[in-house]
């Protein structure tokens, strides 16, 4: 009998610790899928975060270091600078990277570290409860933004994404989601051409990811994910940000 | 052997940790260490193998070392007081993760921004641990060009052995004086043992995990007690002092770093006197060489504790006498510098209060 479909080689035997309809284990799934279909698994390091996906090691099965809150775009640099013929790649919140890991990030994208960064944006901080994050939404409500974000009040979203597009060292920046079969598929895509972009020596790239959080959005799971459909890419459209690579093979 | 060379402190840490087999090293401006940053670009572009990061801040630096100690290198970042500051959460981490770095804080005066003047007043952040966590950080303080030399090598070797953060902890004056100095032969980084803990990529075995988290009390309280069970070799292995005539003295003056080459001169100049006063100096401050000297307190009841600073060092002295002998105490903070002059006359104003010419 034919085998269509198994856990991929690089994600650990384990039950997700994430919560219903988080998108993390799709997430995390897709990187060990990705690692395996290059046959990288023996030469990557995966930097994780602080927050919801600090776990991360627990489920893919590759090297993983532990980076200090928002700085796994510098623990990555040591990585990569060292070992410049591994792949290293961080997996980070939009807590993490665009609050208090802006600064390690943009200048790991402007020096162009040739890694490769998932980030990975609900829209709150999820770990800590659902707080305001640098990319909720106007108007969205979050456990310190009681009355919806206030622009006066809270700023408005941070879109980091397009600015380390501006970055001279990146080459290639895409936003995507996890919220339907369709979008995961071109996930995936993405993923696969930010690794073979680092393969390939070419520079910093990044994919961000829109994620549901149902439980801190206060939604069902397909609720989130209509959400983001209807709500979320009005401010963070799906899109190729940044692409200097262009069509890329090996 | 090595000829003898002219060079300011902060480059003999550059060049010690290149022939160290230093390989990373990550640093951000600020004086006055700018000459270590600036001699680590040079060496690092002419050492095969080599990486120098000027990083966007004290806190990637750090960072940056993390990563490259976790892929297995030799790594170094520098700073001074402020940056250091900076720096506390990655050392915990490096603590806490058991990685091997050498950082390196040649002390200003503070607190705040202070000034670029000579200063100890880091000893409590050095040997406390700095950041945050119950964790332990070597700490050595060389008070001349040849010692930097010699103790840049054997920091990179305790951080090895101990998988442990150790802190090189000079001040202005040992970072900007030239003195001659007679460099160990370069090692060779291939005859290194295997860091077999290091993240290579897992190929041929099983995945590794570097980490801090424990969520899991039980086994948080697991890593603290094995933490602490290294701490305790350390203390026992590496505890190191020089004396200096204190085998009929009946004061000593305890004192380290530049405080201690003060000191000598003050203790040459009474000694000139007639006055039997001798040097115990710390060169490693953590661990503290408390049992050399309780040692010394078999035969002696006087220390004076000079320090640049308004009294740090000196709760180490009194834990380590443990009541059995008189504590007295001279400091100057702010970045200022006793002269050899200054101190002798605190060392004779004290000797006779205490009647110590009567014990001869």
């Amino acid at each position: 009998m034919q085998k269509v479909f198994q856990r991929p080689k690089y994600l650990k035997q384990a039950v997700f610790h994430y919560c219903p309809g988080c998108g993390h284990s799709i997430i995390h799934r897709l990187i060990a899928e990705v690692i395996e279909e290059l046959g990288i698994g023996e030469k990557t390091i995966g930097v994780p975060p602080a927050g919801c996906a600090v776990l991360a090691y627990d489920y893919i099965d590759v090297d993983m270091g532990e980076a200090p809150h928002g700085r796994g775009a510098a623990v990555a640099t040591g990585l990569k600078r060292v070992l410049p013929d591994h792949i290293v790649f961080s997996y980070q919140g939009d807590g993490d990277i665009a609050a208090i890991g802006t600064a390690e990030t943009i200048h790991a994208a402007n020096r162009g570290e040739s890694i490769s960064v998932f980030f990975i944006n609900n829209a709150c901080y999820g770990m800590t409860g659902g707080q305001m994050a640098p990319t909720t939404l106007l108007g969205q409500e979050s456990t310190t933004t009681p009355g919806g974000r206030n622009e006066k009040r809270d700023a408005a979203p941070l879109d980091l994404s397009e600015i380390l597009a501006i970055a001279r060292g990146s080459v290639y920046i895409e936003r995507t989601a996890v919220n339907s079969p369709r979008n995961i598929r071109k996930t995936k895509r993405a993923i696969t051409k930010s690794f073979k972009t680092q393969m390939a020596g070419l520079g910093f790239s990044l994919v961000e990811i829109l994620s549901p959080c149902p439980v801190n959005w206060k939604m069902t799971p397909v609720e989130a994910t209509k959400w983001i459909d209807d709500t979320m890419v009005k401010t963070y459209p799906l899109k190729v940000i940044k692409d200097t690579v262009g069509k890329i093979d090996g | 052997m090595s000829e003898k060379v002219l060079m300011r402190g902060t480059q003999v840490i550059g060049e010690a940790a290149i022939r160290a087999g230093c390989r990373f090293y990550a640093g951000y401006p600020i004086t006055p260490q700018n000459e270590l940053t600036e001699c680590m670009a040079r060496s690092m572009d002419a050492t095969p193998g080599g990486t120098f990061v000027q990083a966007e801040s004290e806190i990637a630096a750090i960072n940056m070392v993390i990563g490259a100690a976790m892929a297995g290198a030799r790594a170094m970042t520098s700073s001074s007081s402020p940056g250091i500051s900076l720096k506390q959460e990655g050392i915990s981490f490096l603590a806490a993760q058991e990685l091997p770095a050498v950082i390196v804080n040649t002390m200003r005066g503070g607190p705040g921004l202070g000034n670029i003047a000579p200063s100890q007043g880091d000893y409590f952040q050095a040997t406390r641990g700095g950041g945050h966590g119950d964790y332990r950080t070597i700490v050595i303080a060389p008070n001349s060009g040849q010692e930097i030399a010699d103790m840049t090598r054997t920091a990179f070797e305790y951080a090895d052995k101990y998988r442990n953060p150790v802190l090189i902890l000079a001040d202005g004056m040992m970072g900007q004086m030239m003195e001659p100095v007679i460099f160990p032969e370069p090692i060779d980084i291939s005859s290194l043992p295997p860091k077999t803990w290091s993240l290579r990529g897992a190929a041929g075995r099983p995945s590794k995990v570097i980490l801090s988290l424990l969520l899991n009390p039980a086994k948080q309280e697991e890593l603290n007690w094995k933490l602490d069970r290294k701490y305790k070799i350390i203390a026992r292995e590496i505890p190191k002092a020089e004396k200096y005539m204190t085998d009929d003295a009946h004061l000593a003056v305890i004192a380290y770093g530049t405080a201690a080459r003060i000191a000598k001169g003050a203790v040459r100049r009474v000694r000139e006197m007639g006055l039997k006063v001798g040097l115990f100096r710390p060169i490693t401050l953590w661990p503290y060489p408390s049992r050399e000297l309780h040692e010394l307190s078999r035969h002696m009841r006087n220390f004076l504790v000079f320090e640049m600073n308004m009294g740090q060092m000196v709760e180490d002295v009194k834990l380590s006498l443990e009541g059995r002998s008189d504590v007295h105490f001279y400091g100057r903070p702010g970045g200022t510098i006793s002269t050899p002059d200054e101190i002798a006359k605190i060392i004779n104003t004290l000797y006779h209060r205490q009647n110590l010419e009567k014990d001869s």
